[in-house]
């Protein structure tokens, strides 16, 4: 394995106005880095996504991002409720997320299908119960 | 179309990024629904929203857009301005509905790449 540059964040779940901290962060990282601005703007909004999804719905959790020489990889754990039933939750438009979630701007049940539109793969890991497990790629 | 003309045709005042307003915007997108925004990526867009929090900045700030119109008035807050600042964002406040204001601008050309749905 080729050595990677790594970058480990703390998601906040108690404040939802912190929420894309780390995102806004990895942004700036991967411009000092020197990655090409395209690839910068999916990293950050699929990573972005999955950061709002561990604050709306998983209590908060943790973000890596390890970029090699050919992928930038993003891993998104958290101990939340884990989701049911995963092909369910990847269709647009299905969310779980209350009423006052939506009237901050979020529950459209699009992020998860963004994750997937903006990486080149990703997968699901998810005990119902225990927590959730995402992680992306994006080739470079 | 220019940030300025943005500006003038939706009667808006200027929150911050004064010093932006000759910056070309080449697409437009209207919404309340942050992931919505998110799903369309456009070079050089205009965010119109009637939301006020912190992740309407960061939403566009992800996708790299170059200024936020708040309708009917909405006032952002101080965390809001100096977020955009650090990034480069120009913020206008608007009296009109996002009906309106989305008609005027598509209706003066921001139409060819650009969506405005919402
Ligand atoms: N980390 C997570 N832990 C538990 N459940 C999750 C997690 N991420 C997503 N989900 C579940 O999957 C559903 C769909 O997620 P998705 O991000 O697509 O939509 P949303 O978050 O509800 O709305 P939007 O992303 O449009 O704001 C959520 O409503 C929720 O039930
Ligand atoms: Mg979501």
């Amino acid at each position: 394995m080729d050595e990677a540059v790594k970058f480990h964040f703390v998601v906040d779940g108690n404040d939802f106005t912190s929420a894309g901290q780390a995102s806004v962060q990895i942004k700036k990282n991967l411009r000092q880095l020197g990655i090409a601005p395209e690839i910068i703007r999916k990293v950050s909004i699929a990573m972005y996504e999955g950061e709002i999804n561990m604050v709306i719905h998983a209590g908060g959790g943790e973000a890596d991002v390890l970029i090699y020489e050919n992928r930038i990889e993003i891993i998104l754990t958290d101990n939340g409720p884990g989701i049911a039933n995963i092909d369910l939750a990847m269709q647009e438009g299905f969310s779980t997320a209350p009423d006052n979630i939506r009237s901050l701007g979020f529950g459209a049940g699009m992020g998860l299908p963004n994750m997937k539109r903006y990486t080149d793969a990703m997968q699901i890991d998810s005990t119902f119960g225990k927590g959730t497990r995402i992680s992306m790629t994006v080739n470079l | 179309m220019k940030i300025a003309q943005i500006k003038e045709l939706l009667d808006a005042e200027i929150v911050c990024g004064e010093d932006m307003l000759e910056r070309e915007v080449y697409s437009a997108c209207g919404s309340d629904m942050m992931s919505d925004v998110l799903a369309y990526v456009k070079d050089q867009a205009v965010l119109l929203t009637g939301l006020v929090n912190t992740q309407v900045v960061r939403t566009a700030v992800m996708m790299d857009m170059v200024c936020i119109v708040f309708v009917r008035s909405k006032v952002p807050t101080e965390e809001m301005v100096e977020l955009a600042r650090e990034s480069g964002l120009v913020l206008m406040k608007s009296r009109k509905r996002m009906y309106e204001a989305c008609g005027k601008l598509y209706s003066h050309g921001l139409n060819e790449n650009g969506n405005c749905y919402g």
